[in-house]
């Protein structure tokens, strides 16, 4: 029985059996729509995030199969002091696959512990969220036709911006990737990922994004998470350091695509959303095709 | 010098840093264990100056001392039996550790879970580099 708890959990070619999946359930729907029939996902969320959990419904239903969960810790019995550990043994008996969110780092590795069926991590904390790093893998590669031998740009919160961390983890490992992280100097990526992720790979680091958008083929921009700040002052002046607007896309190349793990706040203009390379919301679809093909991979049902 | 043939099986560690012995009297839970301990304190050593031991009589199967690898693999470990040293250890850094060290991120799942055990796994050899093994974070000492 295999669990997704981080993104680094499946090899390259794991992986693009698994992307090829999820472009084939693109292509033809149909073909999968009963085969989850009989089976049930849970949807654990402790903590509150209703696209993540949406989509994941959203895959399972388009599969035939059911959905069970809860949506917030304090409608579930974690309010009452169970552990996961409980909440994972009891859940096992309920469903045949379930995802978990989590405030907590390290959430879902101790349910995949102790847990009888796949688990799937679907954030825990500021720690992983593989399945938003598989998101936007199908999203470049769908929509660019490659993983490898691209210029990557990640702009914003890149410090406490775990779907940041996740994906830079999970592109070093294809060839001639180059990244550019953008981001004012409090919100530079960690130095683990700068000495242990990325030492010895091409990237620079930039406080300006109109200077790097001429090189870029992607552009990844993260939200500034307010929750994440102990201070709102710190927020405020934080927040609107990098807006993405019509002015700077006429900097980028023609074919270079705007990514964004949404929600978006006002990181990205709204006059930008009907620019042919903002693909923040084909990402969205993209994300439940790849959450269908991630369910059948570790049901064992393709 | 202090003689060790007092010990009829058990353990000598020698070479521990001098004042660190304390500390590892609590790392390997001693004060847990119903045998008798000596812990000599800033003895002459020609290698280090001065330095700590910890003799320990009990049998030799009681004691996990894997986890003084993590703490100073400096220190030699004396293995007695009959009276006798049958085996002198060198450590290594072990791979894993488990209830030793504690994670300390507040965001930890180990924070909150129930008797849930801190779990290391020593992800950087040349940099005694540990991680927890549910958050990844760094132990720092």
């Amino acid at each position: 029985m295999r669990h997704l708890i981080s993104p680094l959990d499946f090899t390259v070619e794991e992986l693009t059996e698994l992307l090829d999946l999820a472009n084939d359930i693109e292509r033809n729907p149909e073909k999968y729509a009963h085969k989850c029939e009989g089976k049930q996902l849970a949807t654990l969320f402790y903590e509150p995030s209703t696209r993540t959990r949406l989509s994941f419904e959203s895959a399972m239903n388009r599969l035939g199969g059911k959905v069970i969960g809860f949506a917030t810790a304090d409608s579930s019995s974690a309010a009452k002091g169970e552990s996961v550990s409980d909440t994972i043994r009891i859940v096992s008996c309920y469903a045949d696959i379930c995802a978990m969110r989590h405030p907590k780092e390290g959430a879902a590795t101790v349910a995949a512990l102790k847990s009888k069926i796949p688990v799937i991590n679907a954030g825990d904390g500021g720690h992983q969220h593989p399945t938003q790093t598989l998101t936007d893998l199908l999203t470049i590669r769908s929509l660019k036709g490659r993983l490898d031998h691209i210029t990557i740009g990640l702009c914003g919160d890149l410090k406490f911006g775990r779907t940041v961390h996740s994906l830079i983890n999970a592109l070093v490992r294809y060839e001639d990737v180059k990244f550019v992280l953008i981001s004012p100097p409090e919100l530079r990526v960690p130095s683990y990922i700068r000495e242990e992720v990325l030492n010895g790979f091409d990237f620079q680091e930039v406080t300006d994004l109109e200077d790097v958008m001429p090189q870029l083929d992607i552009l990844y921009m993260t939200r500034v998470q307010k929750e994440r700040f102990f201070n709102e002052d710190d927020y405020i002046r934080m927040k609107d350091c990098y807006i993405l607007d019509k002015a700077k896309m006429k900097l980028a190349k023609e074919d270079m695509l705007v990514l964004h793990p949404l929600p978006r706040v006002n990181e990205i203009s709204v006059e930008v959303d009907d620019d042919p390379r903002a693909a923040y919301f084909k990402q969205v679809q993209y994300g439940v095709y790849v959450r269908m093909a991630l369910i059948l991979k570790l049901l064992e049902l393709a | 010098m202090l003689n060790v043939s007092g010990l009829k099986e058990g353990f000598v560690l020698d070479h521990i840093r001098a004042g660190k012995s304390m500390s590892i009297y609590h790392y390997l839970g001693l004060d847990k264990l119903d045998c008798q301990v000596a812990i000599i304190k800033n003895a002459r050593s020609n290698k280090m100056g001065r330095k700590d031991i910890i003799k320990i009589e009990c049998s030799i199967d009681v004691l996990d001392l894997d986890v003084l690898g993590y703490l100073d693999h400096n220190i030699t470990i004396n293995i007695i039996k009959d009276e006798k040293i049958v085996e002198k250890k060198t450590l290594k850094l072990p791979k894993k550790i488990t209830n030793v060290i504690h994670c300390k991120n507040p965001r930890c799942i180990t924070s909150i879970e129930q008797e849930l055990p801190h779990v290391f796994v020593l992800t950087d050899e040349k940099r005694e580099i540990y991680r927890c093994m549910y958050c990844e974070e760094q132990y720092k000492k």
